[in-house]
C-alpha cells in the first residue's frame, strides 16, 4: 500500500507543536495519518519501521 | 363475526427482510472514488467498500461497467465492476495474489452466532460474467481469537455470459468445528472480523481444500483460473449478497441515498470538483466551496468539518489533493493560494481539524475567510477503510 509513495514525514501540529500525524505524499495526493496502531495505514508504517525497511522523515 | 389471521410474512432466508445483505454496495451503486478504468494494484481504487488487489507480475484495472437495458434485466443492477487484464502473467508464484474483496465489522455480525455450536449458515449470491470460462473460487478469512479460511470453488460455465451463482457457506464446512468452536467468535467491534474474495489468480500459498475451513491462509485452490493469462480477460461482478440462512433470496435493493450513507461511513468526499459524474458525488464546479477558515497567525488558517456520516472509527485519514495552486483561501478582501489541505488531529467518529500553510506572514491573525477549490482535479476526502 506504500508502494507508490514518494515520501513519507511527520507532522507537527502548528498550535501544539505536538506530532501526531504522518504525512503520506503520493504523486498528486497526500494522506494524513492519524498515530494510532488501529489505523491501517499507521500500522504498515510502523510494521515496515520496526524492519528497518521504512524511513520516516522527521517533522520540520 | 369472521376473523382472517393475518399470517407473518414469508421471509426467505432467516435474514430479516431490511438489511438482510452483510455487505454494502453489494449492487456497485456506490463509485465516489472513480469510475473509469483505474490500475489497482492494492486496496481501493474505484467502487465504494469493494478492494482490488494485485501483486502478481500483471497488471489490472477496474472501472464501472454501466450496463445496458438487457443486462439490468438479468441482474437486477444497473452496474457492474468491471476487472480488465492489462500485461499478462502467465505463471503466478507461490506468493502472489490478485483478487477483490471486501471486509465486515465485528459489531454487525453478532447474530451470527459464531464462536457458538448455534453458529449460522450464510448464502453467498452473486451475478459474474468473464472472458474465460472455467473454475474460480472466493474465499472466506474469519478474523478475531484464531484466524480461520474457506475456500470455495464456483464454475463459470459460458464466456461472456452473465451467470447467477449460489454459494452456501456452512460453518461446519468440511466436518470441520473450528467456528462452532470458542476461536470461531467475532470481536465485538469496529475491527475488520469477515473478508469475503472473489479470487482473479492465487499462488500456492493460498490453495486449500474447496469446502474445508482450515486455520491455514487458504483463500483458493489449485483450480482456481489464472485471470492474468491474456489481455483479453475481463471479469464483471454484481448483485453481490451474502445473507444468513441456506437459501439465496432476492438481492436486496437499498435505496441510492442510503446505500451512499453505508458507504460513507467508510469513505467521505468533502469536497469534488473532478467532471460531474467521475465519481458519484463529483460536481464539475471548479469554484466548488470548502468552508469558513479563521486565521489562527499570519501563517495558518483553520477550519473544520463535521463528517456528514459518523466514521467507522476514532482515526479516520484526511486525503487532500496537492497539486501548484490547488485551493483559494478568500480573506481580507483578497485571496491566498495554497496546494493543500492539512491535517494534525481529528475528532474521533464525528469530525476533523484542518488547516491551510499560507506562508509567512501571507495572513492576519483573527480575521477570517472561505476557502474554495482552485483546480477541477482538487478533491478533499476523509477514508476509514479496513
Amino acid at each position: 500500500m506504500l508502494e507508490n509513495a514518494t515520501k513519507i514525514k511527520k507532522l507537527k501540529d502548528p498550535i501544539t507543536g505536538e506530532v501526531k500525524t504522518i504525512q503520506i505524499f503520493f504523486p498528486g495526493k497526500r494522506l494524513f495519518v492519524p498515530m494510532n496502531e488501529k489505523n491501517r495505514w499507521y500500522a504498515e508504517i510502523k510494521k515496515q519501521v520496526d524492519a528497518g525497511t521504512l524511513t520516516v522523515e522527521d517533522a520540520d | 363475526m369472521a376473523q382472517t389471521k393475518v399470517q407473518a410474512p414469508f421471509v426467505e432466508g432467516g435474514g430479516g427482510s431490511s438489511f438482510k445483505n452483510l455487505l454494502i454496495n453489494g449492487d456497485m451503486q456506490i463509485w465516489q472514488r472513480a469510475t473509469a478504468a483505474t490500475a489497482s494494484t492494492s486496496g481501493y481504487s474505484t467502487v465504494d467498500r469493494w478492494q482490488v488487489n494485485e501483486s502478481s507480475d500483471g497488471a489490472i484495472t477496474s472501472e464501472q461497467s454501466a450496463l445496458s437495458t438487457a443486462d439490468k434485466a438479468t441482474t437486477g443492477c444497473r452496474n457492474a465492476l468491471l476487472i480488465k487484464c492489462t500485461t499478462t502473467d502467465s505463471s503466478i508464484a507461490s506468493g502472489q495474489f490478485s483478487y477483490l474483496a471486501q471486509g465486515m465489522e465485528g459489531q454487525f455480525l453478532s447474530h451470527l452466532g459464531w464462536g457458538t455450536t448455534s453458529a449460522k449458515t450464510l448464502t453467498l449470491s452473486f451475478w459474474v460474467k468473464a472472458y474465460v470460462a472455467g473454475t474460480y473460487t472466493v474465499g472466506f478469512k474469519k478474523y478475531d481469537n484464531t484466524a480461520y479460511f474457506l475456500p470455495i470453488e464456483y464454475t463459470i460455465s459460458s464466456s461472456n455470459t452473465w451467470e447467477k451463482k449460489t454459494i452456501e457457506v456452512s460453518p461446519t464446512s468440511g466436518s470441520t468445528s473450528l467456528i462452532t468452536g470458542a476461536n470461531g467468535a467475532f470481536d465485538q467491534d469496529n475491527g475488520q472480523a469477515l473478508l469475503l474474495t472473489f479470487g482473479l489468480a492465487w499462488g500456492s500459498t493460498y490453495h486449500g481444500t474447496s469446502g474445508t475451513w482450515s486455520s491455514g491462509t487458504h483463500f483458493s485452490t489449485s483450480n482456481q483460473t489464472n485471470f492474468l493469462s491474456s489481455t483479453s480477460n475481463t471479469f464483471y461482478l454484481t448483485g453481490v449478497q451474502l445473507e444468513v440462512g441456506d437459501l439465496a433470496s432476492d438481492l436486496e435493493q437499498v435505496p441510492f441515498d442510503v446505500q451512499l450513507q453505508r458507504c460513507m461511513r467508510y469513505l467521505e468526499m468533502i469536497v469534488d470538483p473532478r467532471s460531474a459524474g467521475t465519481g458519484t458525488l463529483s460536481t464539475g464546479d471548479t469554484n466548488e466551496g470548502l468552508g469558513n477558515f479563521v486565521n489562527y497567525n499570519a501563517q495558518y488558517a483553520y477550519g473544520h468539518f463535521d463528517f456528514k456520516v459518523m466514521k467507522r472509527s476514532e482515526s479516520p485519514n484526511l486525503e487532500s489533493a496537492d497539486g501548484s495552486n490547488y485551493f483559494k483561501y478568500f480573506n481580507e478582501n483578497t485571496s491566498d493560494l495554497v496546494d493543500v489541505v492539512q491535517n494534525v488531529a481529528t475528532e474521533g467518529h464525528s469530525g476533523i481539524q484542518v488547516y491551510l500553510d499560507c506562508g509567512s506572514s501571507a495572513i492576519t491573525q483573527g480575521n477570517g475567510g472561505f476557502v474554495r477549490v482552485n483546480n477541477a482535479a482538487a478533491t478533499l476526502l476523509v477514508e476509514d477503510e479496513f
